[in-house]
């Protein structure tokens, strides 16, 4: 309540996104010396309160365990490291074709990673390299794939928004904007059916939430019940635009935003998206929720540090001061290396350690995925159908069959 | 097809609906400047001759992405060019709407891939405005825009080519250009048709295409062809960017001495039959070649039609089958792009055995 009431009095967009820690993190710690102390849980509380619809939030209070802490920083950090490598390896030519990159925004993929199990399903849009490695996907595979390589986890012919994992109930990787959600809502149909207590996560981002395909999807799940959760990464920009700056109705819109979403009836929570126990919290309380009420929406408030793709600056609908404030006020990491480093769990260069890690580990998978070699030519009319079905392949002339490929 | 004869002189005034024009060959004088200028230009004399033309879609405030719509807001304010939500849906109903009032509405969608959305309201809504409501009402003054085709690496849902899906809708126009002086006449003559059209821009000839494009306001005419290159021993029918490569492999094919003759169809419908007939009456063969998937393609449209007319008459036939020369089908591939495109050798490859058929 008092954020929206803040969200609605504050003129520029600026102001919203910078909500800082006003003062370091409330806790009562259990232990002081916590390292690698599996027994102790720390009670800690998120930046902001939840803000519900129609919903009861969940607590302010989160309870997260040193080693789980520790986690957290190692999974961010590589998601994080990953990102950037990315960067550099669009630049060089590399990858090719077009590159998302997430980084800023990890503390939604690790959160909601800790609240659920693999037989969850998650499905995303083309901003999905965390979430894949966040689903157990691992770094060469995610490297051969944006390098359209053979070991990629897409055997290179998805490329960087097409990740998939089947084992780990990842759907993937979608482009077309908004796709996704309907896909979501009918994985969670199937999971109704199957009574097994499993949910799906369907994200997309802000920009999606314009989508008519969102609200015929979230109809449909709050009138049969689905367990779907609908996640809205919102970051604040839809592709290159910022909205908050073009129009004048930037707050009026962000209220409908709310509204539009809920309209069917169903639950929302609005939740700092930076803030990975906040992630964590309201994930677990959300699929706690979707098995009994059906569907729910969580708005992340999160923010992404590249632009919309490689080819995107990312200044020129916002400006760099504002990234940096971000950075600075906000960032998901720092936030957990600051609890780490009050809590105790480890030392400032214990921390940098694993960085320095994890930068090596990047390193060698993105050499390993160079090694690797493009997929056969024969890949190509590969899975079009399911195997066997046979397309024809003709000479140039068109009149002789060279042959029935898979 | 029938306005050709007319010959009738258009006044280029405000509001008026006609593409009809008798110049066809605009004067070569202007500047060199590249597609997406010439887009730009095309849409500047758009909207200062029609006080009720707008131009909207996801991006259009800042240039957009391909930089089509620079200076337009600053020049024509936020009332006229403007930003909508990410909705393909909306923003075609949104037009259809904009334009069934009378207004001319220039949409854009940002990549043909995502024109899925919007195909009921096309299909279902623009094409068939005039015919049910026995003329009363209709959506003449839409225009929608959309960047297609292969760019190099461009991958599943950024290289598409759609053009074949709206060619089966009586109702519907579609236009699309081969050059940035072409583009700039054709896209004029599009706002100004009086039916919905949908203009595709190849694009990747976006910054790689430079041709000298005069500054002043001109129409080319819609539903017609043009020989680009004349030529004895066979016809090649092409559009958008892939005339380029079929214009290398003519180059090619001349130095084995097999004369080539090159049509830019330039609108998919209504075809310029009769071009391409009068054509293939003088060759006796035929090639089509386009980036889209050949099964289904509008190729497939093409050699069905020089088929029924030129099988067999007068001594004047079809010395060989029609040569289709495409996109396999497949899904637009990521990494297989170039097996995937129908490349210069290829056609090269169906020219001579065509030709020795």
């Amino acid at each position: 309540m008092a954020v929206s009431r803040l969200a609605s009095s504050t003129s520029t967009l600026c102001k919203l996104l910078l909500r800082p820690l006003s003062a370091p993190p409330f806790y009562r710690s259990f232990s002081a010396a916590a390292a690698g102390d599996d027994q102790t849980v720390l009670t800690i509380e998120t930046s902001v309160p939840f803000t519900g619809h129609k919903i009861d939030p969940p607590s302010r209070s989160v309870e997260a365990t040193p080693k789980e802490l520790l986690s957290f920083f190692r999974d961010m950090a590589v998601m994080r490291r990953m990102e950037i490598a990315a960067d550099s390896l669009y630049k060089s030519k590399l990858i090719r074709g077009f590159c998302h990159l997430y980084d800023g925004q990890e503390a939604v993929a690790v959160g909601m990673e800790a609240a659920i199990t693999k037989r969850d399903s998650i499905i995303t849009a083309y901003r999905d390299h965390c979430i894949f490695l966040g689903r157990g996907g691992n770094l060469v595979e995610a490297f051969s794939e944006l390098m359209g390589r053979r070991t990629g986890c897409s055997k290179g012919k998805g490329g960087s928004m097409h990740f998939y994992k089947k084992e780990a109930g990842f759907y993937g990787g979608h482009g077309i904007v908004g796709a996704q959600v309907p896909l979501g809502c009918g994985l969670a149909f199937a999971q109704k059916y199957s009574k097994d207590e499993t949910v799906t996560f369907a994200l997309y981002g802000d920009g999606a939430a314009n989508q008519g395909q969102l609200f015929e999807a979230l109809n449909i799940s709050a009138l049969w019940d689905l367990p779907v959760i609908l996640v809205c990464e919102n970051n604040h920009c839809e592709c290159c635009e910022d909205f908050g700056v073009e129009s004048e109705g930037n707050d009026r819109r962000k209220e409908w935003l709310m509204e539009m979403k809920i309209g069917s009836g169903c639950g929302a929570d609005q939740v700092d998206g930076m803030d990975v126990l906040a992630v964590k919290q309201a994930c677990k309380f959300a699929k706690e929720h979707v098995l009994k009420n059906g569907p729910i929406i969580l708005e992340m408030d999160t923010y992404r540090y590249h632009g919309h793709s490689m080819s995107d600056p990312g200044s020129t609908y916002r400006t760099r001061d504002e990234i940096t404030g971000v950075r600075q006020e906000r960032d998901p990491i720092e936030r957990v290396r600051k609890l780490i480093l009050t809590h105790e769990i480890a030392s400032a260069s214990e921390l940098k350690d694993i960085e320095k890690e994890i930068r090596k580990k990047v390193d060698e998978a993105i050499a390993q995925a160079k090694e690797s070699p493009m997929p056969d030519p024969s890949e190509l009319f590969a899975d079009v159908y399911v195997k066997g079905y046979g397309v024809e392949a003709f000479g140039a002339d068109r009149k002789e069959v060279k042959g029935v490929l898979p | 097809m029938a306005l050709r004869g007319l010959g009738r002189r258009i006044s280029i005034g405000k509001r008026c609906f006609s593409s009809a024009s008798e110049v066809e060959k605009p004067p070569r004088d202007g500047k060199p400047i590249n597609l997406f200028s010439a887009i730009n230009q095309a849409l500047h004399i758009a909207l200062e001759t029609d006080p009720r033309a707008y131009v909207f879609g996801e991006d259009v405030g800042f240039g957009g992405v391909f930089r089509c719509t620079t200076g337009l807001t600053d020049r024509f304010g936020r009332n006229r060019v403007f930003n909508t939500p990410l909705c393909e849906q909306g923003i075609a109903g949104f037009a259809i709407g904009l334009a069934a009032m009378g207004n001319r509405a220039i949409a854009e969608i940002q990549f043909a891939d995502y024109i899925y959305p919007a195909f009921d309201q096309i299909v279902n809504e623009a094409a068939k405005f005039r015919y049910r409501s026995g003329n009363q009402f209709n959506c003449g003054g839409l225009t929608i825009r959309s960047p297609y085709g292969a760019v190099g690496h461009g991958g599943h849902y950024h290289s598409q080519s759609p053009e074949a899906f709206f060619c089966h809708v009586p109702g519907l126009k579609v236009v699309i250009p081969r050059s940035p002086q072409q583009a700039k006449g054709l896209l004029l003559a599009c706002i100004r048709d009086p039916n919905p059209v949908v203009f595709f821009e190849p694009k990747w000839l976006y910054r790689l295409a430079v041709e000298e494009v005069p500054e002043h306001d001109y129409m080319l005419p819609l539903s017609q062809a043009e020989v680009t290159r004349q030529g004895s021993d066979i016809t090649l029918v092409g559009w958008g960017a892939q005339l380029s490569v079929l214009e290398h492999a003519c180059d090619e094919a001349a130095k084995d001495g097999i004369s080539c003759e090159l049509i830019d169809l330039r609108t998919l419908i209504p075809w310029d039959k009769e071009t391409v007939e009068a054509s293939v009456r003088k060759t006796g063969r035929l090639l089509v070649s386009h980036e889209a998937p050949v099964t289904g393609g509008f190729g497939a449209e093409i050699s069905a039609s020089i088929a029924e007319c030129c099988f067999l008459r007068h001594g004047l036939q079809l010395e060989a089958p029609v040569a289709r020369i495409c996109g396999l089908d497949t899904p637009f591939p990521l990494v297989y792009e170039p097996f995937y495109m129908p490349t210069k050798n290829k056609v090269l490859d169906a020219i001579k055995t065509t030709v020795n058929y």
